[in-house]
This record gives structure tokens, C-alpha cells and sequence, in this order.
């Protein structure tokens, strides 16, 4: 088996699935065509996240990325969630095969992008956005890297200059 | 109607042969195929008969000479050879046994047959025509043959996989000397028309060659009847070892010798033959002979089974291949709204062994090209299950797999969240009466 017993583990027995009703925040990455799509609820109490949901459609690996940064978000302040990254996951998993870190490794993107919206939603958002920790402007400004060659490429760009892998 | 019973199984006992301690030993010495595991991934790798094993070990031990050799026990290979080629060229009903090539693998063939031809026939012309649900080491091997100057054209398929012959006719033009076509497809089993193909090739004087990787052993082929001058296959296919393969050359084709050197093979492929495994691709090639019509009927019995389990079982699955014309072993669906690693893993955890086309499970991470040349959505078919069956696989085993992967499936779906947003669909096309959702792109 490719995969640790820490990535097996949470992919046969993911915690946290599920959805939230009237959640304060849903963040949403991936698309089925590239294999996986992982979606996230998050409730914040006092600036913390008191219960973190997700779906995730996938392979072993983005279960397993799921189901652990949902238990390393939950009870965390929102500027502690956004700290985590993709790598803090995948070494929480006791790793995972290089050709899965970037393309099924997007728990962290997935969490953000749901912490993202808590801050965007309406009521006292203008507000909100300003208490938006920073980190998660920086995050979104970090480039992406390549699946194959893991060299950082440009946002958007269509192929890896290293290997010309179509990205 | 007789009653179909399932082919010679593997014998139970162990082989004498298999080490005990040491490198190599193994700690089972029981049949792979009589444990509760349940393996239906045969395209990939199918057991070795135990018979052709027996065959293969006298040519590890006492006739290990070198077939090339003048004395007695280079004979003895040379002699082995001889038989096994006489063994293969039987299996596909060629003319000659001098028109079998051995190699190392069907990939080695099939490499052979592209740029050994492309090379020999540069001077007639530079264009080659491929469909574009070819093996990878026909795609790349084109890809290669372009950047050396050839011209090549992929032919489309339906969305069945099939090529049609007409487009054939179309894509030669006077440059034209190469059509290679598969005979049976892995992923998806559909049978492309070789013999409609081949009669367009013979009338306009281009070559043609077929990989029949999948089909060679498992179901007929007669190279006379599909009018192919190259034709690649391989031992594994039919529980022959792997490590040895051949590459029909019809007598009078020309080819160009991938690997230079001395004069084994009549001078076409260089280096000292793999005897055992060449001898074990004989005698896999004689008894899948004589076998063939038991294996065929137990293998659609299974096929049949299993694809009306599924789709009885599952909603939203679509059946792949051609609904006539498709390989008995293979049952290829899309299970819509799952990714196909995550129930690999979880059959696995179940001891049932399969494969699938998804992009998660292949080291490029890309959807399987079969699929997307057969217009099947990307996200689609990141849902494929191929089940490819063995003529020691049971029905209990099919019914243990009908049993274990519904409930996987669902479990997936729930956590999904494709699915929960198409369920919403579901309830009100079921109120309109529509069919479920098309595989196609529209």
C-alpha cells in the first residue's frame, strides 16, 4: 500500500463528514475533472471554530486530507486555522506520495476559503473584513506548484516550465 | 442449453519448485487464486499455470545454454525455441513460424512493429495512421516517430470506442504506409473491426498492424482472417510468463531492428533469447488453444453476471464498451458522483482486487485518454471501475463483489458533495420521467 497508515486510517474512517445547516461560513476548491473537490463548513464562536464540517469528493488521499485538518481546525481562533498549511496536513499524515501533494493536498486551501467567506458574509461584513487575519491574504497570494516536477510555477500558468507538464 | 462449467483450475498443491527460504521465497505456498482474495485484474497481470511453470524450469536449470551456441546444450535451447514458435504462430494461425519475432513485452512489440516499419519504409512515405484509443506504448511511440518528421493521424472513435473503417479509407493518403489499429481495447474491451480494416489496407497496398495484446489467447485470432501484417501479443495475457512476447511480421514485411546486434531471430531483434519465459509463452500459447472455447463461455457467464449485478444494484452507473463486440473478461462501468481510487481502496480492504481509469490512480494523474477519446466528461470518468475477470474466478466470487461494493459506493457517495447537489436533480427528473444522466458530452 502507497499510502501511510495515518492517511489509511482517515480515509476508512473519516471524521468530521457531513454538512452544517445555517453555517457561518463554506469554502469550496477543486473540480471533478482534476479528480477531487473538497467542500467545508465551518460555525465560529468567539473568533474560534467550534464545529468544522466537509464533503469531499476524491481519492484516498483527499479524504484523508479532509478528515485530518477538519480535527486540527476544530477549536482553533480563525487566524491559528488559517496558519495551516497543506504541508502541516500532509506531515500530520505521516506524508503522502509525491504526486498527490499538490493535487489532493487542498485541505488547507478548502478551510481558508471557508474561513474566507465567514469574513466576506453579510451583517457587519465590511467590519468583518477588516478583522481578517492577514495570513490569509498572503496564502492566496502564494504560487502554485507544479504536481509533477513540485517546482513553483506562476498562478495560472498553463504548463510547468521545468518538465512542460500541462497543469 | 448445456450447463457451463468453469475451465481447469489452477492445481491446488504447491509447485516443488518454489523456494522455501531465502531470496525470493514465499511465505504462502498455496494457490494465489483459491485464497479468499478476489483478483479480477487480469489485463494487468494474470497468474502463471502451474503447468507452464513445470515447462519453463528445466531451461532455468539443466538446458540453460544459449540457443546462438554449437555445442550440445545451446542445442537444447535452440530446439525450445524452435517448438515455441511453432506453439505461437499455431495460437494466431500464421503461415510460418518464421514470422513469429519473440520480445520482451508487448510494449517491445509494439515499438517494434511502429518504428521497425516507419524506418524500413521511410523512403515510401512518412505517414502513419493510429486510433486515439491506442495502448500508451503505441501513443508515445507515435510521438517519438513525430518528432522525428512522421506525419500521423489519430482516427476518432464512437462512443463505443470503435473506429469506423470508412475513416480509415479517408485518413491514407499516398504517403500512407503504416495503419495500426488495436484488436481489443484494455480499458474498455470493445473490438475494433480489424478484418473491415484490413481488407481497405490490403486493396490500397498499406501495411497493417494490430496490437492484440488483450485479445491474443483470450479469444480467437487468425491473422489470415484480420489481413494483418504485424500483429503484437503477449504470454502474460494468457497465464504465459511475462518477460516474453512476439511480434508477428507477416513474410515479406520489412523491418527495421530496434535493438542492434547479433543474428538472433533472423537478425531482426538482437540479444540473447529469454528462454524459459519463451518456452512458458509456447506452452501458455498451446493450452489457451485448446482451452479457448471452455474459457470464453465461463468468462461471458461471469461478464454477464457482473455487469447485471452492478447495474440491478447500483443507480447511476454507466456500462463502457462496445454493447456486441467487446472482449468476454471485461466489465468496465463509470459510477457516477465517486472517484474510482477511493473504492479501489476500500475493494481492497475487502480483498477484492480490481483496477480503474481514473487520473487519481495513474502516476501522470490524467484521465484515462481511452475514455476521454470516447467523449465520456472528464469528471465522468473519473468514476471507472474495470473489472477484468480469470477463468478462476467464480460465480460465488462475483456475487461476494456484487455484495461488498454497493454499500462502498454508497458510503462514498454520502460523503460527496456532487452527489448531494445531483440529488436534488434526480427527484425532479423522476417526477418528469427522464432517463438518468448521459455519459456524453453534449
Amino acid at each position: 500500500m502507497k499510502y501511510s497508515a495515518k492517511v489509511m486510517d482517515h480515509f476508512a474512517n473519516p471524521r468530521n463528514v457531513g454538512t452544517i445547516e445555517n453555517a457561518d461560513g463554506v469554502g469550496e476548491v477543486g473540480n471533478p475533472a482534476c479528480g477531487d473537490i473538497m467542500r467545508f463548513y465551518i460555525s465560529v464562536r468567539d473568533g474560534r471554530i467550534e464545529d468544522v464540517k466537509f464533503q469531499t469528493f476524491g481519492c484516498g488521499a483527499a479524504i484523508a486530507v479532509s478528515s485530518m485538518i477538519s480535527e486540527m481546525a476544530r477549536g482553533k481562533t480563525l487566524e491559528e486555522a488559517s496558519r495551516i498549511s497543506n504541508r502541516d496536513v500532509a506531515d500530520a499524515l505521516d506524508g503522502l506520495p509525491a504526486n498527490k501533494l499538490h493535487c489532493s493536498n487542498l485541505g488547507a486551501d478548502a478551510l481558508q476559503a471557508a474561513i474566507r467567506d465567514y469574513y466576506a458574509r453579510n451583517g457587519d461584513s465590511a467590519k468583518r473584513r477588516a478583522e481578517m487575519p492577514p495570513v490569509l491574504e498572503e496564502r492566496r497570494q502564494e504560487p502554485c506548484k507544479c504536481p509533477y516536477c513540485d517546482i513553483e510555477v506562476p498562478r495560472g500558468a498553463p504548463f510547468c516550465k521545468k518538465c512542460g507538464a500541462k497543469i | 442449453m448445456p450447463s457451463i462449467e468453469p475451465p481447469a483450475p489452477h492445481r491446488d498443491e504447491s509447485s516443488p519448485h518454489v523456494p522455501t527460504s531465502g531470496p525470493g521465497a514465499s511465505p504462502k505456498q498455496v494457490n494465489p487464486m483459491t485464497q479468499d482474495r478476489i483478483y479480477m485484474d487480469h489485463v494487468a497481470a494474470a497468474p502463471l499455470l502451474p503447468e507452464v511453470l513445470d515447462a519453463m524450469m528445466p531451461y532455468f536449470r539443466e538446458h540453460f545454454g544459449n540457443p546462438s551456441s554449437m555445442h550440445g546444450v545451446g542445442e537444447k535451447a535452440e530446439e525450445a525455441l524452435t517448438q515455441a514458435r511453432r506453439q505461437v504462430a499455431e495460437l494466431i494461425h500464421a503461415r510460418s513460424p518464421g514470422e513469429i519475432v519473440f520480445t520482451s513485452c508487448g510494449t517491445e512489440s509494439n515499438n517494434f512493429a511502429l518504428k521497425g516499419v516507419a524506418l524500413a519504409y521511410q523512403n515510401k512515405g512518412r505517414h502513419i495512421v493510429v486510433s486515439s484509443v491506442e495502448h500508451f506504448s503505441i501513443m508515445h511511440a507515435v510521438k517519438t516517430l513525430e518528432k522525428m518528421g512522421f506525419q500521423i493521424t489519430h482516427l476518432p472513435v464512437d462512443g463505443t470506442g470503435r473506429v469506423d473503417p470508412d475513416e480509415v479509407d479517408r485518413a491514407i493518403t499516398p504517403q500512407t504506409i503504416l495503419v495500426s489499429v488495436m484488436h481489443g481495447n484494455n480499458e474498455v474491451g470493445t473490438l475494433q473491426p480489424i478484418a473491415e480494416i484490413g481488407r481497405i489496407t490490403r486493396a490500397k497496398g498499406v501495411l497493417l498492424h494490430t496490437d492484440a495484446v488483450a485479445t491474443a489467447g483470450v479469444i480467437p485470432v487468425d491473422v489470415e482472417a484480420l489481413q494483418a501484417d504485424l500483429l503484437s501479443l503477449s504470454a502474460n495475457a494468457f497465464y504465459g510468463p511475462k518477460g516474453a512476447a512476439a511480434l508477428y511480421i507477416r513474410k515479406g514485411v520489412r523491418i527495421h531492428p530496434l535493438l542492434d546486434g547479433g543474428i538472433q531471430e533472423n537478425g531482426r531483434r538482437a540479444g540473447t533469447e529469454n528462454v524459459p519465459a519463451i518456452v512458458g509463452m509456447g506452452v501458455a500459447a498451446e493450452i489457451a488453444l485448446r482451452e479457448m472455447d471452455n474459457r470464453i463461455a465461463w468468462a461471458r457467464k461471469l461478464q454477464k453476471r457482473l455487469q447485471e449485478g452492478i447495474l440491478e444494484r447500483i443507480p447511476h452507473v454507466v456500462l463502457l464498451g462496445h454493447p456486441v463486440d467487446r472482449l468476454p473478461q471485461i466489465v468496465s462501468v463509470l459510477v457516477e458522483y465517486v472517484e474510482g481510487e477511493s473504492m479501489l481502496l476500500f475493494l481492497d480492504m475487502e480483498n477484492i482486487q480490481i483496477a480503474s481509469g481514473s487520473a487519481c490512480i495513474s502516476r501522470s494523474l490524467k484521465v484515462s485518454h481511452v475514455m476521454l477519446a470516447m467523449g465520456i466528461d472528464a469528471a465522468l470518468a473519473q468514476g471507472s471501475l474495470l473489472f477484468s475477470l480469470g477463468k478462476d474466478n467464480t460465480e460465488e466470487q462475483v456475487d461476494r463483489v456484487l455484495e461488498v461494493l454497493p454499500p462502498i459506493v454508497q458510503r462514498l457517495r454520502d460523503m460527496s458533495p456532487l452527489y448531494k447537489k445531483a440529488a436534488r436533480t434526480f427527484r425532479s427528473s423522476a417526477d418528469a420521467g427522464t432517463a438518468g444522466p448521459d455519459p456524453r458530452r453534449s
